[in-house]
């Protein structure tokens, strides 16, 4: 296909796909604002009054970022991986696979709209966060960057469950008995000074903790560990993340016979 | 004249271990309107979906229009449309999205595929369903829609894996003569059905797969002219009495009811020995036709010799 070409095949499945989000808003969009809100305001503003400021931030400051990137992690993933497992349970997929497009042009399609909804998210809570408390951002650059790479990588670990799912119970095992203990544990609601040394340590085997804390620094001006090894983390693991992706469609992993 | 499509000691196995395609090798020249036909589970739609991408081959060679599949598997693809078994396209959608979508993934940008989608849905009678959601169609609609979102990319070769299944009389007729328009305007068409009439009356050529394997092929006029013998059913005017009938053996005659009797032909016996034959025995012919299609029978012989 000459360039021009895969563009347009690129642009058909991100506008296709960008559809998709857009005429179930109340399914894809309006959800994480609600469950943010009702955390905004139990642990915020009720029991967030209670705690003491941590880095000198007021509690509900410090949760504002871990909550923004937890809707973002689950969004990503989900948009990615239920929408690939739609089209694969509905077959729409083969509209696709028959096509000249190329592979790596799917996983990158699929990505993008995975991202615009993760960015879409983290736009309408931290708007939802200014409602309770006062946010200044420390570096929109940074910022950015970790939920750009965070909605990449969530992306791409989406598509690869959307894959491998055979039902509709498999998209959800990921996300219900991996991504959410690890994103609760990963600093959504403390910072890891807070821990004995034991579990600081096992905290660091937590990627999700990595994506939290650089985007914290990117908000707050605060973090646990360098910015510079958050986001080498994070980089690392969407380039892995990508190969994957492009060697299960390549190969017809889970998609071809 | 040019090949379309050359398939070349095709395999498949399944992970399953079921061995689909046992060597198949078939040619389809540019501008052949082909029937692939076969008994159920024979393989055809294997055929199909190897040369389409969404089945790998075990082994084989697939070329398409001189591009191997192997060498270039998207250069080869964005010479065939293709028109699946079952319905594969979003519910929610509506008719126009689906086929300018489809277009988009063949690198068609949408301002010259949206006047192309609408005048292939108007062709096949889908033009007032442009912004109907696709699942609101009923069956018959929903093949044409699949037929003309195989075609808005506008591919030299298009393979319909039966178009017409559950599709009444009427309708399948206007699919024959639309068929029949793309094929005259240069499309090669790759046709697989099991209706044989449908075969017999659009297809210039045939293969026969039966278990994987390609028992005939060639043009159909070649091979219906090669076939051993022929069944008719004679309707007759006087009541037959069996015993009349013994001194037809030689024509393998069975009874179906008092007015009604089934005749074989062999090759060298013509359809006036056998009325001449039956006068003789003192009954007249009121009427006579083939008992099936001559493809229908044909293909009857072909894959029972297989098995």
């Amino acid at each position: 296909m000459k360039p021009r070409a895969i563009w347009t095949s690129y642009y058909t499945i991100v506008r296709r796909e960008l559809v998709r989000l857009f005429r179930i808003w109340t399914q894809t969009l309006l959800p994480p604002v609600i469950t943010s809100s009702l955390y905004f305001l139990i642990f915020g503003k009720f029991v967030g009054s209670q705690v003491a400021p941590i880095d000198g931030v007021t509690y509900m400051q410090f949760i504002v970022p871990g909550l923004v990137m937890m809707s973002v992690i689950t969004n990503a993933f989900m948009n990615t991986a239920f929408s690939f497992y739609s089209a694969k349970f509905q077959k729409t997929v083969e509209e696709i696979l028959v096509s000249p497009t190329p592979y790596i042009v799917v996983v990158i399609g699929h990505i993008t709209s995975g991202v615009v909804r993760g960015i879409i998210t983290a736009a309408l809570i931290l708007l939802v966060a200014l409602f309770f408390t006062p946010l200044s951002i420390h570096s929109m650059g940074i910022t950015f960057l970790f939920v750009a790479l965070t909605a990449i990588l969530f992306s791409l670990a989406g598509l690869i469950n959307g894959v491998f799912a055979n039902s509709f119970d498999t998209v959800a095992i990921f996300p219900t008995f991996v991504l959410t203990p690890l994103t609760y544990l990963g600093g959504v609601f403390y910072s890891i000074s807070m821990l004995p040394p034991v579990w600081q340590q096992v905290s660091l085997l937590n990627p999700i903790l990595y994506m939290i804390d650089g985007f914290r620094y990117g908000v707050l001006g605060i973090s646990d560990m360098p910015v510079l090894l958050s986001a080498s983390v994070l980089i690392s693991m969407v380039v892995i993340l990508i190969f994957v992706n492009y060697y299960l469609f390549k190969t017809g992993r889970g998609l071809r016979a | 004249m040019n090949i379309a499509l050359e398939i070349k000691n095709l395999t498949k196995t399944y992970g399953t271990g079921t061995s689909a395609l046992s060597g198949v090798s078939l040619t389809v020249k540019e501008g052949d309107f082909f029937a692939l036909l076969g008994p159920n589970g024979a393989g055809k739609t294997s055929i199909i979906n190897i040369i389409t991408g969404l089945v790998n081959k075990s082994s084989g060679e697939v070329v398409i229009d001189g591009i191997s599949i192997d060498d270039d598997a998207p250069g080869a693809k964005l010479n065939v449309g293709v028109v699946p078994q079952e319905f594969n396209f979003g519910f929610f959608e509506n008719v126009l999205d689906i086929v300018v979508n489809q277009a988009g993934y063949y690198g068609v940008p949408r301002h010259i595929a949206l006047p192309r989608a609408k005048f292939y849905l108007e062709k096949l009678g889908l033009g007032d369903k442009l912004y109907t959601q696709s699942r609101m169609l009923s069956g018959g609609m929903k093949r044409r829609l699949m037929i003309a979102r195989g075609l808005v990319h506008e591919p030299k070769l298009l393979i319909l894996d039966e178009p017409t299944a559950g599709v009444d009389i009427e309708l399948r007729r206007g699919m024959w003569e639309f068929l029949t328009e793309l094929n005259k305007n240069g499309t090669t068409i790759i046709l697989t059905t099991h209706y044989l009439e449908e075969a017999e009356n659009l297809c210039r050529s045939v293969a026969i797969i039966s278990q994987g394997k390609i028992v005939a092929s060639g043009s159909i006029k070649d091979l219906l002219s090669g076939m051993d013998q022929e069944a008719f059913v004679f309707e007759t005017i006087e009541r037959i009495k069996e015993n009349k009938l013994e001194s037809l053996a030689s024509f393998s005659p069975v009874q179906i009811d008092e007015h009604t009797v089934e005749l074989v032909l062999a090759k060298e016996r013509t359809l006036t020995d056998a009325i001449s034959r039956l006068r003789e025995i003192g009954i007249n012919i009121k009427s006579t036709r083939s008992k099936s299609g001559r493809l229908e029978q044909y293909f009857i012989s072909q894959t029972q010799k297989a098995q």
